[in-house]
């Protein structure tokens, strides 16, 4: 079954707006809580590392490329650097070692 | 600042343009990344914009196209949305402590809107009661870029070189990382779980009998199983709540 890009596009932006809007509006107090908040609170950085390796290998043309790309850029997010500078810097990392005829 | 831009609506949004310049230059760079991934998964220019302008979720999005690009079942989709979105769950909770009583609710609405890392992080660090028009200056700002920035991704995505795509394609895994290795840097407990987490995803995207579940629905498993458990061994106590 093909689905259609128009359904597709109506639950993504349903939902991501439900998830931002409801505590706003609905929620005036805090969430009080431990086991939920602490789960939220837990949740996203679980999941954009769960996201980001090893996918990061995977998207690059040489795995290798990745790899480094992967541990520059957080030594880079460690030292402080903004969003901005590690993901540039990441992307000319890759472009960087891709040029090199030793890695493949 | 603080009490002129508290009471000034004007003063307000054009406050927020200015911090928003440096959010939206990232934006748009990560946004061309992000339409190359639309690209791939047979998203249009057009589709991928207006995605990303009533989205404007990086790794909500990602998840998004990469879902669409396999004809994921809707409710594949809607649950990870779900969870690739719900830090904005705790996002939204905080910023609504800074909300002043007489702020009409209407506010509540818009605002909803615009809730990303970013835009969270500048309007939740102002002195006193966020003025909802600093919020509004800064979005006004950043979400064209990103919405911009994912159209020419799609569009020039194939115009490039195959290498610099293959380097462009890294972008958005370098935000990500920006956005969890400075808490990590600060928190012990998070930076075990992200280690924790990147093995598991490793591993069972190469185990056999593991890898054959799709991507979604394992990081849906890995995610749920390691913040339950880490909910429990490590309960947050009150003075991190605004951490995130």
């Amino acid at each position: 079954m093909t689905h259609n890009i128009y359904i597709y596009m109506f639950i993504m932006a349903a939902v991501t707006y439900t998830i931002r809007v409801l505590p706003l509006t609905l929620i005036r107090r805090e969430i009080t809580n431990t086991f939920i908040r602490s789960f939220l609170y837990y949740v996203p950085y679980v999941t954009l590392a769960a996201m980001t390796f090893p996918a990061m290998m995977d998207a690059t043309a040489s795995p290798a490329a990745g790899a480094i790309a992967f541990v520059f850029a957080i030594i880079l997010a460690w030292r402080g650097a903004s969003l901005f500078a590690v993901s540039v810097m990441a992307c000319l990392m890759v472009f960087i070692v891709e040029l090199m005829p030793f890695i493949h | 600042m603080s009490t002129e831009m508290e009471h000034n609506n004007k003063t307000a949004f054009f406050m927020g343009i200015k911090h928003g310049v440096p959010i939206a230059m990232g934006y748009f760079a990560v946004a061309f990344t992000l339409g190359i991934v639309a690209k791939k998964a047979g998203v249009t220019a057009l589709q991928s914009m207006i995605v990303s302008a009533t989205n404007s979720a990086s790794a909500g999005e990602y998840v998004g196209f990469t879902l669409i690009g396999v004809n994921a079942a809707y409710l594949e989709l809607a649950v990870m949305t779900l969870v690739a979105n719900a830090r904005y769950i705790l996002l939204s909770c905080a910023l609504s402590q800074k909300f002043s009583d007489k702020m009409r609710t209407i506010h509540r609405f818009l605002l909803g809107w615009f809730i990303t890392d970013e835009i969270f992080g500048i309007s939740v660090s102002v002195p006193g009661k966020l003025n909802p028009f600093y919020t509004y200056g800064a979005a006004a700002i950043s979400i064209p870029a990103w919405s911009i920035g994912t159209y020419l991704g799609v569009v020039m995505g194939n115009l490039l070189p195959e290498n610099v795509v293959s380097a462009l394609s890294v972008g958005l895994y370098g935000m990500f990382i920006a956005i969890i290795i400075p808490p990590a840097k600060k928190d012990k407990i998070i930076a075990c779980l992200v280690v924790i987490s990147m093995l598991v995803s490793y591993l069972s995207s190469r185990l056999p009998a593991v890898a054959k579940v799709s991507s979604g629905t394992r990081i849906i498993l890995i995610t749920v199983i390691i913040s339950s458990v880490a909910a429990i061994l490590f309960p947050v106590k009150d003075d991190k709540k605004e951490a995130a």
